[in-house]
């Protein structure tokens, strides 16, 4: 007799989603997390005195309304803001103001280049309109192409449908958008440097692609498909840091039963006759349950907790050459004062947004350079933000603390392993690039996290310090994620489950793939539904 | 050459606080409150909002009506007027009341200060003169003066209004209750602060002689520079007191003494307000009427609803079935709430109609076509946002 019907390994925003609706339909969960924290990469956490640093993941767009009011992630303490203005900094003194205000946006557009800022209204419609048709796919679960069950047939009859929405000529488009760069994708619309930079960032943010790599326009769409309230592509901050979106969900799984077990690592997953029947953990206690559901990433969970001979021929392999490479740093930096940048007017709302340190698609792309050679580059795209503008929980008042999303950085250096000399020289890189922008930034510094894809991957769990757990590339996408064959969510090992970014619809905080695993479970256990239908703002 | 304006007449006349806001008013999106230029908002809406629950931010209140009630007979006066026991109002407490015709229908809301046995503040939406004096008739000491313009009125509201207040060097504001009133020196003048609001969450209301308006602000300002202040106006009030489920003037009631057709106007029980309707206490304005509505029981009530979907139900009727053939109320106000997360809607619904199950018809318009959902509604018993900051003492974080 089991003591638990789920075993769910990784206290991630998606594991814990995924227990909150097991729980929630009545069955007996357990969380078992290695750290001694929850959230995995949503987390807030307190190196320095008084500053509350989103260590990973830092703003929030992905989020499913549905879920959030579902869960009634409000009342467990979790409140989601959008933030305002962007500043892009170009390579010399050029500045691109995103103001919050259409009009303000639009003459801004303007000095800078009057054909762009007319043409911003059709790149912002037609990534509206793709955005839209994507998000109908998020919370239901990708058909199987090879099936002929009906439901499967269904699905692939409701997408069509959707997709013919389009029309002909938007359909081919589209087709097309998914294999391009981000930067030719663009070059339609846009001919100023600066603009086109801006526009393209999203596009490599956490991938190991650059700006001129087909498959980047799918990964900018990625990032802007998400929405705050309906305002599809804002991004909003979690007051208190993105750990208390783990919290809030946690909490639910609380209110409904489920447990979470921290220090609790999982050295092995127990399988029985072709089952997963349970799981041993580091201290060598063993727990079983009916059914197993991995938080980790794809090639962590074939590769390291499962043994080769548990598993179908060709699963190890595919899992091993799981596309999931290590591509971006994080450095935080806790700060005394509110930094001054040049050439940025002291607008107080702009402040209250991001800083873009974006260069050009030159600049981005020989960044990327570096990275394919296995350094790091002396001038890397950097993508701010300085939460404590806006929420007076994460620093005191008066300091802030700003988090700096550095594009690229390799999981392993031409040069040799990573050492702490070698992460203190890439996190002064960035210190370096923002300073030239910033002059005075370096005296403000109280405290300092550089996390390179090292750290990423042995604190976080992340393989190679992948944000998304594994390239949103078409291939490791919708019913070929992770695997194809293996795109619902039900692993080669009979009970055993994927709710983690491997698994559709990737990386972000979403928790969209923690919601459609227990969809599926859930169907597989006979039990009813707990998982909500997606909300949409009658797109 | 200096002319005369000839529209002087026909222009708002201007807060003591305008010279800051008018700065700070980018978006130059201004309305009237009173005869007051008065702000819809000053950058934008939902930050402002954002503010008001995150942080913190300031609401002009000056244009808000505010009368002195002075005297010996000003505590009976106020209670022959209002449906609450005055008599319960302890010095430096503030009240929230309601009064109503003799029909019981009401005329106004706002809130009593008790300042001294023989000095009240009395603050409402609505210019109140007329029916102050109709209601002092009768009584011997009792004076009533309209404020309004000798006293600007700032309302500071959000989680770090307490920190705010104490940066300041209001030394002690941290053990002020809700509804407690403390007084401050400032440059020589009084400055009295209220833990009162309209948002549902921690705030405070500051309460100055005109003159100080601009030192006040730039003062408060100042101490508020690390901890988000941010002006907001109308439209963010709106927002923050639906999700507390206050009410509004010509959304959820219409003036008794406005009303053109019969019963378009509303009684304290439909309102959902009948815990401010004292019946033990003597006489008052409306009570037989009131009391008659009690025991009948409202024809509507006023009920908060959380609906399906996201598309606010503004305008929407309600019905009693899924066909929408069965009309059963009407929505007063409804948004989307940020905070909450939900679609919520204030909305009269037939009292003998409350335990059914219940249906919007929402309309809304997508790139000039017009659409309509059919959205479950769900009925809330308690405001879809009341935070406990709003009720510890000292609040959290301060």
């Amino acid at each position: 007799m089991n003591k638990y019907d789920a075993i769910i390994i990784g206290a991630g925003h998606n594991g814990l989603t995924n227990a909150a609706y097991l729980a929630k339909a009545g069955l007996n969960v357990v969380v078992l997390e290695k750290n001694d924290y929850i959230g995995g990469a949503a987390v807030s956490r307190e190196l320095q005195e008084g500053w509350l640093y989103s260590s990973c993941s830092y703003v929030c767009s992905m989020m499913r309304q549905a879920i959030h009011r579902d869960l009634d992630l409000g009342r467990h303490g979790l409140i989601l803001v959008p933030y305002l203005g962007t500043v892009n900094f170009g390579d010399g003194d050029e500045r691109l103001f995103s103001y919050h205000d259409e009009e303000a946006a639009h003459h801004e557009l303007k000095r800078h280049s009057p054909h762009d800022a007319d043409a911003m209204h059709r790149f912002q419609t037609d990534l509206t309109r793709y955005s839209q048709l994507i998000r109908k796919t998020l919370m239901r679960t990708p058909p199987d192409p090879a099936s002929f069950r009906p439901r499967d047939i269904m699905e692939f009859l409701y997408l069509a449908k959707q997709f013919w929405t389009l029309g002909e000529k938007e359909l081919y488009e589209y087709v097309r958008f998914f294999t391009m760069s981000a930067a030719e994708y663009l070059e339609d619309y846009f001919e100023n440097d600066l603009i086109k930079a801006a526009m393209a960032s999203p596009g490599i943010i956490g991938t190991a692609l650059g700006v001129y790599s087909p498959g980047s326009s799918y990964v900018l769409l990625h990032h802007v498909m998400g929405d705050v309230d309906g305002s599809i592509g804002a991004w909003g901050l979690a007051r208190g840091g993105m750990g208390a979106i783990s919290d809030a969900i946690a909490g639910a799984v609380a209110e409904h039963g489920g447990e979470i077990r921290t220090n609790a690592g999982v050295q092995k997953v127990l399988v029985k006759n072709g089952k997963a029947i349970g799981v041993v953990l580091e201290n060598g206690d063993e727990i079983t349950a009916r059914i197993v559901v991995s938080n980790l990433d794809a090639k962590r969970t074939f590769t390291r907790i499962m043994d080769k001979s548990d598993l179908p021929e060709g699963i190890y392999e595919r899992a091993k050459n799981f596309k999931i490479r290590g591509s971006s740093g994080k450095v935080n930096i806790a700060l005394s004062g509110m930094p001054k940048f040049t050439g940025v007017p002291e607008n107080r709302y702009l402040a209250r947004g991001g800083q873009g340190f974006s260069g050009s698609l030159e600049t981005m792309e020989r960044a990327y350079d570096c990275w394919k050679r296995g350094a790091w580059s002396d001038d890397p795209f950097v993508e701010s933000v300085i939460p404590s503008a806006w929420d007076p929980t994460v620093a005191p008042a008066g300091k802030h603390w700003m988090s700096n999303f550095v594009q690229y950085c390799p999981p392993e250096l031409s040069s040799g392993p990573w050492t702490p000399e070698k992460r203190d020289a890439f996190g002064k890189s960035v210190i370096d690039k923002i300073e030239r922008y910033s002059p005075g930034f370096r005296d403000l510094i109280v405290h300092m996290e550089v996390r390179t894809p090292h750290e990423i991957e042995n604190e976080v769990g992340l393989t190679e310090g992948n944000i998304f757990q594994g390239e949103l590339t078409i291939d490791q996408l919708f019913f070929n994620r992770p695997f194809p064959g293996y795109g619902q969510y039900r692993m080669p090992v009979k009970n055993l489950y994927m709710c983690g970014s491997s698994t559709h619809p990737g990386g972000g905080v979403s928790s969209v793939c923690g919601a459609n695993a227990a969809r599926e479970i859930l169907i597989d256990l006979r039990r009813t539904n707990t998982v909500p239908v997606d909300d949409f703002y009658d797109e | 050459m200096t002319t005369t304006d000839p529209y002087a007449g026909e222009r708002l006349k201007l807060s003591p606080f305008y010279p800051r806001q008018e700065v700070l008013n980018i978006r130059e999106a201004w309305s009237a409150w009173n005869g007051y230029k008065f702000a819809e908002y000053y950058y934008d809406a939902e930050y402002e909002y954002f503010c008001v629950r995150n942080q913190c931010a300031t609401y002009d209140i000056t244009p808000m009506q505010k009368y002195e009630i002075r005297g010996r007979d000003a505590e009976v006066m106020l209670n022959r007027m209002v449906t609450r026991d005055v008599t319960k109002i302890g010095i430096d407490k503030v009240a929230y009341c309601v009064w109503c015709t003799d029909e019981g229908r009401m005329i106004d809301d706002g809130t009593i200060f008790k300042l001294a046995d023989d000095r009240f503040m009395l603050t409402c939406g609505s210019p109140c003169t007329a029916w102050l004096a109709k209601s002092a008739f009768g009584f011997d000491d009792v004076t009533i003066t309209d404020v309004t313009d000798d006293l600007a009125a700032l309302s500071l509201q959000g989680p770090t209004s307490c920190a705010v207040l104490k940066n300041m060097g209001l030394h002690g504001i941290d053990t002020a209750k809700p509804f407690n009133i403390m007084h401050f020196p400032f440059h020589g003048e009084s400055l009295m602060v209220s833990r009162t609001g309209f948002t549902g969450d921690l705030g405070y209301e500051l309460w100055i002689p005109p003159e100080l308006g601009l030192k006040l602000w730039d003062e408060l300002y100042a101490a508020g520079e690390d901890y988000g202040i941010q002006p907001y106006g109308e439209a963010a009030t709106n927002m923050a007191r639906l999700e507390a489920a206050f009410i509004m003037p010509a959304m959820e009631f219409n003036e008794a003494l406005r009303t053109v057709n019969f019963e378009h106007d509303q009684t304290p029980f439909e309102l959902s307000l009948g815990w401010l309707v004292d019946f033990d206490k003597p006489h008052f304005s409306g009570r037989s009427a009131l009391l008659k509505e009690k025991q009948r029981g409202p024809k509507y009530t006023l009920t908060k609803l959380d609906i399906e979907g996201n598309r606010p139900a503004e305008g929407s009727y309600i019905y009693g079935n899924k066909q929408c053939t069965k009309e059963i109320g009407y929505v007063t106000s409804a948004m989307w709430s940020p905070a909450v997360k939900a679609n919520i809607a204030l909305a009269m619904i037939m009292t003998d109609q409350l335990d059914n199950k219940m249906w919007a018809e929402i309309y809304y318009e997508k790139e000039l076509r017009q659409y309509s959902r059919i959205a479950a509604c769900t009925r809330k018993k308690k405001p879809f946002w009341a935070p406990s900051r709003a009720r510890a003492t000292p609040p959290p974080d301060c």
